[in-house]
């Protein structure tokens, strides 16, 4: 049993965004439906690469509920490299990952800063190092949609077990087997 | 450090002819363009609790906040044409919603939003305690804060891939009237 004062009455011990989407149902399907499309549908970045970048927006926006259970779906889809997950999050320009990665990731803290401050340059090295217009695209929505579920998350203080706490380690691998399905009222 | 896109500058991607903000999005990826105009839909075309005005005026708001001219200039018209016996409600509340001419209780819904701008732990249970005095309830509170990151959403989407926003005030209030009366958000079609 977690203790936790939420700012709307929601049902009792269901974490995050879960909560949110038994309470409202009709909105959830639509934001489901998004995680859906933007995380696992096609794309030219990997779905680990995905849920790497919203466990980086997420930590950037101090979201413990998104940024643990994000970085717990890509801990798990790294599989032998999980160790890439944490490298990244606390320091991406010198951790082992794509150089192509890198420039997308700085786009993607811009976006979580102040979407305007996303320079030409920013795209322009993002190019040099491979990326195409759907990567630009899909990085900037991902960062986009991740401003959205940490403040709606944290702006009605939804139940978020503490940071390390085993429960994310078990939604990390139903988000990386089952994907983005909306709860069933029990 | 806040430059504004120039609307003569290319968007970052290559988008479908000159498609101004999200439309030129909705264009580019159909399969986005539904969950996001579904969502737009739930949030934005009800009266359940906050009318459809006040909600738009919560988009508005927070477009402003994050200075998304695009979206306030598209949500502020959408506003305006439900508040059509006041016409500068839009404009005082974006300089100062404490003093415009509005209900308490959406006072302090926008005071929610604007915390939610900020970040979700901004929101702390006075401001919630103070939207309840004036009669909030649970959906209503829910509704702001998830408008309000929606448009956290929306608005970094728009600048962040650098579209095109016009400049001719009637384009917007052609298509506030449109989407208010005609079109809402799931009914949108990008090239019309």
């Amino acid at each position: 049993m977690y203790e936790y004062m939420p700012h709307i009455s929601l049902p009792d011990q269901v974490p995050g965004i879960r909560s949110l989407a038994l309470f409202r149902p009709d909105t959830a399907a639509h934001l489901y439906g998004l995680a859906q499309v933007l995380l696992r549908g096609p794309s030219p970045l990997s779905i680990a690469e995905r849920e790497l970048m919203a466990a980086f927006v997420s930590y950037r926006n101090q979201c413990t509920f998104c940024m643990s259970s994000h970085a717990a779906a890509a801990r798990y889809l790294y599989q032998d490299e999980a160790g890439t997950v944490d490298l990244a999050l606390y320091d991406y320009l010198h951790a082992p990952i794509s150089d192509k990665l890198k420039a997308l990731l700085t786009i993607a803290g811009r976006v979580q800063t102040d979407a305007r401050t996303v320079s030409a340059e920013d795209v322009a090295l993002a190019r040099m190092y491979g990326a195409d217009d759907r990567d630009i695209h899909d990085t900037v929505l991902i960062a986009a949609t991740f401003c959205l579920f940490n403040r709606y998350v944290d702006g009605l203080a939804t139940l978020t077990p503490p940071a390390g706490d085993p429960a994310y380690a078990v939604m990390g691998e139903r988000m990386g087997t089952l994907g983005y399905v909306p709860p069933q009222p029990t | 450090m806040y430059l504004l896109n120039p609307p003569d500058t290319m968007a970052y991607i290559n988008l479908p002819t000159q498609l101004p903000g999200i439309r030129g999005l909705m264009a580019f990826r159909p399969t986005i363009a539904a969950p996001l105009n579904g969502l737009a839909e739930a949030l934005l075309r009800t009266d359940e609790g906050i009318s459809k005005g006040e909600r738009e005026l919560i988009g508005t708001l927070v477009s402003a906040l994050n200075g998304c001219v695009f979206c306030q200039s598209v949500h502020g018209a959408v506003a305006q044409y439900y508040f059509k016996n006041q016409p500068d409600l839009i404009a005082q509340v974006k300089a100062d919603y404490h003093t415009a001419p509005i209900p308490d209780k959406l006072k302090a819904l926008l005071e929610i939003a604007e915390k939610v701008q900020q970040g979700g732990k901004h929101v702390t249970e006075q401001h919630i305690q103070a939207a309840r005095v004036h009669g909030a309830s649970d959906l209503e509170i829910h509704d702001t804060v998830l408008i309000a990151a929606a448009f956290c959403m929306f608005n970094r989407y728009v600048d962040g891939l650098g579209t095109f926003t016009p400049t001719d005030s009637a384009f917007f209030q052609e298509r506030g009237r449109k989407i208010a009366e005609e079109t809402g958000y799931a009914g949108s079609d990008p090239h019309q």
